[in-house]
């Protein structure tokens, strides 16, 4: 008799459950980018297609300074995270496991367990001393911040391509004259680099994605493209917010893709 | 420690953690290894030849003792500041890099200028007849041919030392008997001292000018590959290398007493008797100085054959024997025979 394996996708009900599930993970997002191209005002009432929302919002002088705003402050936040968790890897990783090891795991990874309306509030009390302190105003404050909770997203990918890493490699370079710089900057690095590639990338999606902590930490007229749209849905819905988010997800959707071909398993 | 010596250790010690847990992996090792020499750390798998090996190349520090390279003291110095290179057992190739890139990798390190990397690139390349495959990525070598890239890898800066790892272990018999060859090529035509660990006693046998023989983290024995096989210091080393027999002896009126009352002339002094097989000869009983034995069975391998003896105070003792023309052994399990050693062939040893 054929031995039949315990299955969950067998049992009944299984794929109408999973339809569900993808209808309500996926359905809001299809009608977002759908009346993102509607030709009316409104965000319900579909009037033909058009891509008057799209130039609206590309004319749009809020609109522009937000998205380079965020671009900036995402460019800054992902090149600092993804330096900083470069060397939290290599210090974690290329090494015999020492004492408070987990203990150094845990703090690289406060972000991800602090709950994000507390890292807010605690950084608009501290930033707010040291504005009055120092009188400065500019995007320094977005940017430490988004640094700061976009280190975990950065380390994980760099850590996992080091653990990957075969340490012979590194002694063979040491045994073949290589200084300990030249050793990094000809062997670990270059080995390193999908996995550099991929942090930055995560650390870009996650600081351009980011709200309660730009809304709390940001100065007047510092909106980000995701607090603009916040303040915008405050007003007046119209399809012009469709077509930012829509604009978002496909960068969004393109980084992301670029990452799991980064982080994916080449034999 | 003399001019001569390539590398020296001196009472080496080296242990890994701490407390109850503490490994020793080498204990109180010392060792001159001759310039020019191809030498062999030869024993079994964790006594001790890596951790030796890493010592020398610097990438451990020991727990005591000290190391030279050319009478220089290298203790403390970092690996690449030793002029001495690596095949690992791994390879270790860097996969980012050709063949090409690999093998020139040292020489780039030390700043040399590029006409002479790719000069002598090429040459180390033309060495491991490897000229053709250089452009190649390594992951698409055959490993054979990264075991070549490897070693002229670590030849291509003209290292003071050689040291493999076990570099043959992975390869099939009939690959692994060619770069037994080939390494031996090198040696002789690069005149670098090779540093060879393996497990293997026939390849430390056939390739070595020297072999230390090495069991729980002690050196046991240094000396040529015949001294080895024909002079064992103790009953490690004797039945590491090769086949043979030990019988407990006494000591006699003129030699030494075996279990069974018979007294044998043997070199050197011990509690253990050592003959090998092959000196064993199955004589006639009433032959003068025989000593009496039961024949158990015969195992025959092709043109040999092997009786396994039983002398009359119960030791079991081996004795390989040529087939006689015709196959026809001459005797049978259940006979009674005689047992001679051949002059010189029975050694006293400690246990
Ligand atoms: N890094 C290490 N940490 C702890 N123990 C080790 C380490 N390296 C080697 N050892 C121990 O030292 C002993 C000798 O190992 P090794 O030199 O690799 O032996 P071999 O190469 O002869 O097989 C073994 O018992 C091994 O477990
Ligand atoms: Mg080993």
């Amino acid at each position: 008799m054929a031995e039949r394996r315990f299955s969950v996708a067998g049992l009944p009900g299984f794929a109408t459950i999973a339809l569900g599930v993808f209808v309500c993970l996926y359905l809001p997002i299809v009608t977002l980018v759908v009346y993102s191209f509607n030709g009316g005002p409104s965000i319900a009432v579909w009037q033909g297609f058009s891509l008057h929302w799209y130039t609206e919002a590309w004319g749009n002088r809020a609109v522009q300074d937000a998205t380079l705003r965020s671009l900036i402050v995402a460019a800054w936040a992902s090149a600092i995270a993804t330096t900083l968790a470069t060397m939290a890897a290599l210090g974690t990783t290329r090494r015999a496991a020492f004492r408070g090891q987990t203990f150094i795991y845990v703090m690289i990874n406060q972000p991800l367990m602090v709950p994000e309306i507390v890292t807010a509030v605690a950084l608009l009390i501290f930033f707010a001393s040291i504005k009055v302190a120092t009188g400065y105003q500019g995007l320094g404050y977005l940017v430490a911040a988004h640094s700061a909770f976009c280190i975990p997203f950065a380390y994980l990918p760099i850590r996992a391509r080091l653990e990957g890493m075969d340490m012979t490699l590194e002694t063979a370079a040491a045994d073949l004259y290589a200084t300990p710089w030249q050793t990094f900057r000809h062997v670990t690095l270059p080995l390193l680099a999908p996995g550099i590639a991929a942090g930055a990338m995560l650390a870009f999606v996650i600081s351009l994605d980011d709200v309660i902590i730009t809304e709390f930490v940001k100065s007047g007229g510092q909106d980000t493209l995701p607090t603009y749209m916040l303040g915008q849905l405050r007003r007046a819905v119209t399809p012009e917010v469709n077509a930012i988010s829509t604009a978002l997800l496909a960068l969004t959707v393109l980084l992301l893709t670029a990452f799991f071909l980064l982080t994916r398993k080449r034999n | 420690m003399t001019s001569q010596d390539a590398v020296t250790a001196q009472n080496v010690v080296k242990s890994f953690g701490q407390g109850k847990v503490a490994v020793r992996a080498l204990d109180d090792v010392s060792l001159s290894i001759r310039k020019g020499e191809f030498f062999t750390l030869l024993g079994p798998s964790g006594c001790g030849k890596t951790t030796l090996l890493r010592l020398i190349a610097g990438f451990e520090m020991p727990s005591g003792g000290t190391i030279l390279l050319d009478g220089q003291d290298v203790t403390t110095l970092p690996p690449n500041r030793r002029p001495v290179n690596t095949v690992f057992q791994s390879y270790a190739l860097f996969p980012h890099l050709t063949v090409r890139e690999n093998v020139g990798f040292a020489l780039k390190m030390q700043g040399r200028d590029r006409a002479e990397v790719e000069d002598r690139t090429n040459r180390m390349l033309a060495l491991v007849k490897m000229e053709e495959l250089a452009d190649r990525a390594t992951a698409q070598l055959s490993g054979g041919q990264q075991q070549r890239v490897a070693l002229a890898r670590a030849l291509a800066p003209q290292p003071k030392v050689l040291l493999l790892d076990e570099p043959l272990s992975a390869l099939d018999l009939k690959l692994r008997k060619e770069m037994q060859v080939e390494l031996k090529r090198l040696q002789k035509e690069t005149g670098i001292t090779f540093v060879f660990v393996t497990h293997d006693q026939e390849e430390a046998l056939t390739m070595s000018d020297r072999i230390g023989v090495m069991s729980a983290g002690r050196l046991q024995q240094v000396a040529t590959p015949r001294e080895i096989y024909t002079a064992p210091i103790n009953r490690f080393v004797a039945g590491f290398i090769g086949e043979t027999n030990f019988l407990p002896v006494t000591k006699g009126a003129d030699g030494a007493r075996l279990g069974c009352g018979a007294e044998v002339t043997a070199l050197g002094e011990g509690p253990v008797l050592t003959v090998r097989p092959e000196q064993v000869g199955v004589v006639a009983t009433d032959q003068p100085g025989a000593i009496a034995a039961t024949v158990d069975t015969l195992i025959y391998f092709g043109t040999d054959m092997h009786v396994h003896l039983r002398l009359s105070d119960g030791a079991a003792l081996v004795a390989r024997l040529p087939l006689p023309p015709g196959g026809d052994p001459g005797i049978a399990a259940g006979d009674g025979v005689g047992v001679a050693f051949a002059p010189g062939a029975a050694r006293l040893i400690g246990d």
